[in-house]
């Protein structure tokens, strides 16, 4: 089995999730070859080279590979891809962008955000926002998957010593263009990247109380969460929420403050390593899934963990 | 222009789901179904583009059981001005899906195709791409903001980090996020003219698509239990626990 990952990369650098991914398709086992397109994307290739396992690095570096536009890699995924027993990626807005265009012109399923590797055929993947795991066997001849950032360990990013072959296949389209990119100056970490997470629900009572979580969270350098209550009630933006239609998250540290505990919130939530929950009512369901729960004021608990950081 | 929007008939998300007891699937007897909400936010999306005056009509479809014209009319009663469903008691993986969307976006010649980027019950994510794909046309996923201009479409995308702008040829099928718009909610009046609007019904074999399903799913289990928790008595031990017994702070 010879197996194709392609690398989520920023032209200069390999991101974590694909290290994430060639584990997984060292579980499914066989010769695993990294893909990276982009433009002056060489030093991404021979970083690519170093990881652990990877036998050959393809570089496409080449223009019409610049901004990833989904149209273009996966015409240049789909014309190496026949070589392959299985197409890998990580489950990032990328990976999630071009690999279904990839299956669809192979006319092969894709399997999406796996969790597990059963077999070379057989998977796990959640369902429902994780309230759910399916086993699920593909009959196709390539698997097409994408690997979930947080369920396999990532292998070693050095040490490897692949051999790089340069592909010259140009691809354009021309259906998309890219104008531009507005990627955020965040002084804390993204939610789904973050290692720890501090969110505040319908508790916090209005947006300026969130600045009591900015603080500790600046000391734990947490990205600052909520949930969909807090969201709908207007104190802070849609895109910090963390939920079955929000962001799916699982950090190593999870702290929900005056969040009461709906489905909808821990579907987003409930595969974070450590749990705590900080509410004043002690019935709340989110005290189910805590390791940690504190029956206290938030207003007075938060300040106090402020000061002990 | 012609919208095309996509909806399906998902587990409403307030619903706690739960697995069979034999694990051959999630148990769906007597739950509440409804508009994946992502497509709520596609058919929103088209319906304020016929309200600008740059749609004219909007279609909207939907793949599965008979039942599936529940949520055909909720949103005909948001708006939409047609129905399409394609009948099939068979499971409908995104791959037939977006076969099934190719040949009727060859009927129907739509301008723009509106999907949600995933539907809440497999989270798959791929359907939209697919019909992309498989129609030969550009595509706009997770988008944030939709400006339709001069036979393009300029749509910011929610992507990991931040957002992207990116320009492309109409038609093209654009996937929805969170913050494309707020849904509205279906007045009774409208929900009355909903039931006089037209929906057509095909079957996949009319529409000469196979759709054999290419995954089988084994088995459905419940995911690992979280182990109970402790109640702490106070921020101190709390701080305790969280540095010295889950490591998790320093």
């Amino acid at each position: 089995m010879s197996i194709l990952v392609v690398a989520d990369h920023d032209n200069e650098t390999i991101k974590a999730p694909t290290l994430v991914t060639v584990a997984a398709a060292a579980a499914i086992g066989g010769d695993i070859e990294v893909l990276v397109a982009g433009e002056n994307c060489g030093a991404a290739g021979e970083a690519a080279s170093k990881i652990a396992g990877v036998s050959k690095v393809l570089v496409a570096d080449n223009a019409v590979y610049a901004h990833a536009l989904a149209e273009n890699v996966a015409a240049l995924v789909v014309e190496l891809g026949s070589n392959y027993s299985h197409i890998l990626t990580a489950t990032t807005t990328s990976g999630k962008n071009f690999m279904p265009r990839v299956a669809a012109l192979l006319d092969v399923a894709q399997i999406s955000d796996i969790s597990g590797v059963v077999s070379e055929d057989t998977f796990e993947r959640p369902i429902y926002a994780g309230n759910a795991i399916a086993t699920v066997q593909s009959s196709d001849s390539i698997k097409v998957l994408t690997v979930r950032g947080t369920a396999f360990d990532p292998v070693a990013a050095e040490g490897g010593s692949a051999s790089v072959e340069v592909i010259d296949i140009a691809t354009d389209t021309g259906l998309t263009t890219w104008d531009r990119d507005e990627i955020v100056k965040l002084e804390r970490p993204e939610l789904t990247a973050a290692s720890i997470i501090i969110s505040g629900g319908r508790g916090m009572q209005n947006g300026e109380n969130f600045a009591l979580l900015e603080s500790v969270a600046d000391k734990l350098g947490a990205a600052i969460g909520a949930s969909r209550a807090a969201v709908d009630a207007g104190f802070v933006p849609n895109d910090m929420q963390v939920g079955q239609t929000g962001k799916i998250v699982a950090p190593d540290l999870y702290i929900a403050v005056g969040i009461s505990g709906a489905i909808q919130h821990l579907a987003g939530m409930k595969d974070s390593k450590v749990i705590v929950a900080i509410n004043k009512d002690e019935d709340a369901p989110i005290f189910q899934v805590a390791d940690y729960g504190l029956v206290a004021d938030l207003f007075k608990a938060i300040p106090e963990l402020d000061s002990m950081l | 222009m012609k919208v095309l929007v996509t909806v399906k008939r998902v587990v409403d998300y307030n619903v706690n789901v739960r697995v069979l007891s034999d694990h051959s699937a999630v148990d769906l007897n007597n739950v509440k179904m409804s508009v994946n909400p992502f497509d709520e936010i596609a058919i929103e999306e088209a319906v304020r583009l016929k309200e600008a005056g740059t749609a004219e009509e909007v279609v909207v479809v939907s793949i599965g059981t008979s039942a599936c014209k529940e949520q055909i009319r909720t949103a005909l009663a948001l708006g939409a001005d047609r129905g399409i469903l394609v009948e099939s008691d068979d499971v409908m993986q995104p791959l037939a899906i977006a076969k099934l969307m190719k040949v009727l976006i060859e009927k129907e010649q739509p301008g723009l195709v509106i999907t949600g980027k995933q539907a809440i019950d497999d989270d798959n994510s791929q359907t939209g791409q697919m019909i992309a794909a498989l129609a030969g046309l550009s595509q706009a996923t997770f988008a944030s903001e939709l400006v339709i201009g001069d036979g393009t479409a300029t749509v910011t995308r929610e992507i990991d980090g931040g957002l992207e702008t990116i320009t492309v040829k109409l038609p093209a099928i654009v996937t929805t996020d969170l913050r494309l718009n707020e849904p509205r909610y279906a007045s009774l009046p409208n929900i009355m003219k909903a039931k006089k609007k037209q929906i057509d019904i095909y079957t996949p074999a009319e529409l000469g698509v196979e759709v054999a399903p290419r995954i089988k799913t084994l088995k459905v289990t419940p995911p690992a239990e979280r182990k109970a928790g402790i109640i702490v008595e106070s921020v101190e031990e709390l701080v305790d626990k969280l540095r010295n017994e889950a490591k998790v702070i320093t």
